[in-house]
């Protein structure tokens, strides 16, 4: 460890200071507009229980958030024993 | 009529109880009506901090449930004729706090205090955004430091989206005050700087409070510090903020490093 390092060492608040400002600058923008993809998934759900009993041990949900693009995976299994559609059933 | 100033932050731990008992006290010496509501149902400490914890005999969510009337549960400070507190319920039911009902008992206060403090519970949830919802004026308590930072800009974003005067397109005054300041790492580069802190939540700063032992003591004896222990620099900083706060134009001094070489050997802190 030389002379440098325990300068570097001390001045941790730049770089607190440039990761906040990285950070905050991409939760303003997210928080300015509706979270699309979080109501998407969260519809979609909706309409699914909907019609149908969903287990949540065969139910896979994951989102991808990219600077450009995001996706929205649902990966639903539906054994068919258990799969009684609500609307008839009811 | 009234000012309702919330005393929020998003992190807990970082000092509204502390914030909320001493400006509320700084400015209720001054000979105005002040009210401190404790909005924290299920975990209320303001009683505490206040010293009136044996005297709670009803509290918020007895007034809004219409058990008890607003003059009973009350409890009128033994230090400073002008200063009251509403004490928190330690119900566990969250929802015990209805907007109407919150919304009645502030409207009561106003009319009768000059100002009326309510301190917020920590995170974002119902309570919090309860506490903030009728406010005219927000202090936002943050410690210079990476996640209370993030969390108070979190806080800033419902201030603007929330609060009834931000969806009847006004504005609700924000300041930062910035607690547990601590002159001594920041001049070392190893906490964040007053400016730092200002310029990511560009947001206007009420004051500076420093990390002070004189703070605890007064937690301890249930006395705010600007009551206790009026000289210290802590109080001083709050007496100052609570200036601020009533339209006074006061400018912030940053604490800064001062350790001479007995400072340094009894260990004393700087500012």
């Amino acid at each position: 460890m030389n002379l440098l390092d325990i300068f570097k060492r001390r001045s941790s608040a730049p770089v607190a200071r440039e990761r906040l400002q990285v950070l905050l600058a991409y939760e303003r923008r997210n928080r300015s507009q509706p979270d699309l993809v979080s109501i998407l998934r969260e519809e979609i759900m909706a309409v699914i229980a909907k019609h149908v009993q969903i287990d949540q041990d065969y139910l896979q949900v994951s989102m991808d958030r990219g600077e450009t693009m995001s996706t929205l995976e649902i990966d639903i299994q539906i054994p068919n024993k258990s799969a009684v559609p609500l609307a008839m059933a009811g | 009529m009234g000012k309702v100033v919330v005393v929020t932050s998003g992190k807990g731990g970082v000092g509204k109880t502390t914030s909320t008992a001493a400006l509320g006290a700084a400015v209720a010496k001054t000979g105005k009506k002040v009210a401190l509501v404790d909005f924290d149902v299920g975990l209320r400490n303001l009683d505490l901090i206040m010293g009136a914890e044996r005297r709670v005999v009803f509290d918020l969510v007895n007034v809004i449930q219409g058990s008890a009337k607003l003059s009973q549960a009350l409890i009128r400070d033994k230090r400073v004729e002008t200063l009251f507190l509403l004490p928190a319920s330690q119900t566990r039911d969250k929802d015990a706090l209805t907007e109407d009902g919150v919304g009645e008992v502030i409207d009561k206060l106003r009319s009768v205090f000059d100002y009326v403090f309510c301190d917020s519970p920590a995170g974002i949830e119902r309570g919090a955004q309860l506490a903030m919802r009728f406010a005219d004026e927000a202090v936002i308590v943050t410690n210079p430091e990476v996640s209370s930072v993030r969390d108070s800009d979190r806080i800033i974003g419902l201030l603007d989206a929330r609060t009834l005067r931000a969806e009847q397109g006004e504005q609700i005054a924000k300041h930062v005050l910035v607690t547990r300041y601590d002159a001594a790492r920041a001049s070392r580069g190893e906490m964040l700087s007053i400016d730092d802190v200002l310029e990511i939540l560009s947001t206007p700063l009420l004051g500076i409070i420093p990390e002070s032992q004189d703070v605890l003591r007064a937690s301890n004896l249930g006395s705010p510090v600007t009551l206790s222990e009026p000289l210290n620099a802590a109080a001083k900083a709050y007496i100052d903020a609570a200036r601020r706060l009533e339209g006074e134009d006061l400018p912030v001094v940053v604490p800064f490093e001062r350790k001479g070489f007995l400072d340094r050997l009894l260990g004393r802190r700087a500012a």
